[in-house]
């Protein structure tokens, strides 16, 4: 029988948003972290002068790009006891997290970085700028644009992804329900809810994006240097009919 | 060696041999350029006139041959009779006392056409930015555009474009420019604008190197032609000579051809 009050009476608890809190706060470090590191796993992979940084990388990305995550995460749990060391499972989770979408992240970033005009480089570097500046002040604000739309894409996996911290004990929404309907054999009830709240997160998120994505937009851009305060502060212009 | 130099010489390329894989693009360029002078360098398609160009401030390494600006070796460090290539802080030092003009003007498209001028004098030179506000406006006004300092690329035209990217190289006090086919991309009713803008420069006294298909402004404002085909030097002179009486038969064929 299912039970329809066991679903709204976990849906606005105590534990369960504490379980999303968790869900978000792993999704959102492991992906910030994600995106340093791949910034220098593109950066490396780039390199010109030094080429055994470009074989470094390349052999990163190829390791954590092909082997399942489920895997890596386990051998970050077990490997260290190994050594008689021992990570909190969440320690476990967001390095492993971290490591395995930084290689993702290796190959959007430098996607689109060679998205970006070579030009943009040469007028840099004939200004007088070294590498290092042209990358950050010129090349890499414009690679943004190509990279923010598959970054999107990204996370709206990695909310989901981790659930796979439940197979350690991390009490991220999957192992709420697992564990606090494992009594009262609800556990698909409260499933259920722990899948409201996962579409909740990336249907926020969605509209986040496309915000993201609208401000990024060159020709809003570009118009905004002209327009007034009130669409400003709206943040649309009410007349376009976008 | 800057012994040696001329005090009023601005550039000098030594024996300048330049290869893409098998493809000789610079084949033995001797040629020198004086303070205040306008060396204007014509000749076809592939003749190896940017590639030239391009050498001058190091954006293309050269396989033999020695280029110097304002008396300094450009982009190599001779050691024991050996040429090694310099450090980049100072290619970049040297470039950025070089001014460059790019056929598609190349500015930074995330950027106004104030911020365009204003980016390498902070960055670069560390200077104040108040400093450079004034001056990258005033070099905005000089070339026509104090209206447009608010503008990004992607609105202006491309004749407009390329005046900001001469603002933005202006910016920078170069003691040399050089322009690469600066007018080339831009449709005919916009040339002559961007020209007015090189021929000014040139009245005040400016150091340039220009390569142009324009033969107008190389007969009216060049100091010194270079003609070039094949991955050489085939004639030289004072633009009357040059146009008025060529010495060379591809020379004659090359004039004749573009009238």
């Amino acid at each position: 029988m299912f039970r329809w009050d066991l679903v709204g009476q976990y849906l606005f608890s105590f534990l369960f948003i504490k379980a999303a809190w968790m869900t978000l706060w792993i999704a959102v470090v492991a992906q910030v972290l994600g995106v340093v590191l791949g910034l220098f796993l593109a950066l490396m992979q780039m390199a010109r002068r030094l080429r055994f940084l470009n074989w470094i990388a390349s052999v990163y990305i190829w390791l954590f790009r092909g082997t399942p995550l489920l895997i890596q995460v386990y051998l970050l749990w077990l490997g260290p006891t190994k050594f008689g060391l021992t990570l909190s499972p969440e320690m476990c989770i967001l390095l492993s997290f971290s490591l395995n979408e930084a290689a993702y992240m290796a190959e959007i970033i430098r996607a689109g970085i060679s998205s970006v005009d070579e030009g943009q480089m040469e007028a840099a570097k004939a200004l007088g700028m070294r590498y290092g500046l042209a990358m950050r002040r010129i090349v890499i604000p414009q690679a943004i644009r190509f990279i923010i739309p598959p970054l999107g894409n990204e996370f709206n996996n990695m909310l989901k992804t981790t659930s796979i911290a439940s197979v350690i004990g991390v009490i991220e929404l999957t192992q709420a329900a697992r564990e606090y309907g494992a009594h009262s054999f609800s556990v698909f009830e409260l499933l259920i809810v722990s899948s409201v709240y996962y579409l909740l997160m990336t249907t926020v998120w969605t509209f986040v994006q496309s915000w993201i994505e609208r401000r990024l937009d060159p020709e809003r851009k570009a118009k905004a240097a002209q327009k007034n305060w009130t669409s400003r502060v709206l943040g649309f212009e009410p007349s376009a009919g976008h | 060696m800057v012994g040696q130099q001329e005090a009023n010489e601005m550039v000098r390329g030594e024996g300048i041999v330049k290869r893409f894989g098998h493809l000789t693009v610079l084949n033995g360029i001797h040629f020198q350029v004086k303070r205040g002078q306008v060396v204007v360098i014509i000749g076809p398609s592939g003749s190896g006139k940017t590639t030239l160009l391009r050498c001058i401030n190091h954006l293309e390494k050269i396989d033999s041959g020695r280029i110097y600006v304002d008396g300094q070796l450009v982009g190599y460090r001779e050691v024991n009779g050996k040429l090694l290539e310099d450090s980049e802080a100072n290619i970049a030092r040297m470039r950025s006392q070089i001014g460059f003009v790019f056929q598609r003007f190349n500015l930074f498209s995330h950027k106004t056409a104030l911020e365009n001028v204003m980016e390498a004098p902070i960055y670069v030179l560390h200077e104040p930015r108040n400093v450079v506000r004034e001056r990258a406006l005033a070099n905005l006004e000089k070339v026509g555009l104090a209206d447009k300092a608010n503008a990004y690329p992607r609105q202006l035209s491309g004749g407009q474009q390329q005046r900001v990217a001469i603002a933005r190289a202006l910016a920078m006090k170069p003691k040399l420019m050089l322009f690469d086919e600066a007018t080339s991309a831009l449709d005919p009713e916009l040339v002559g604008e961007v020209l007015k803008v090189m021929r000014q420069l040139a009245e005040e006294g400016m150091t340039m190197v220009v390569v142009t298909h324009e033969m107008h402004f190389a007969r009216e404002v060049a100091d010194h032609v270079i003609f070039m085909d094949k991955a050489q030097i085939v004639e030289e002179g004072p633009p009357e000579q040059i146009f008025g009486n060529p010495q060379n038969e591809r020379t004659r064929d090359f004039l004749r051809r573009i009238d």
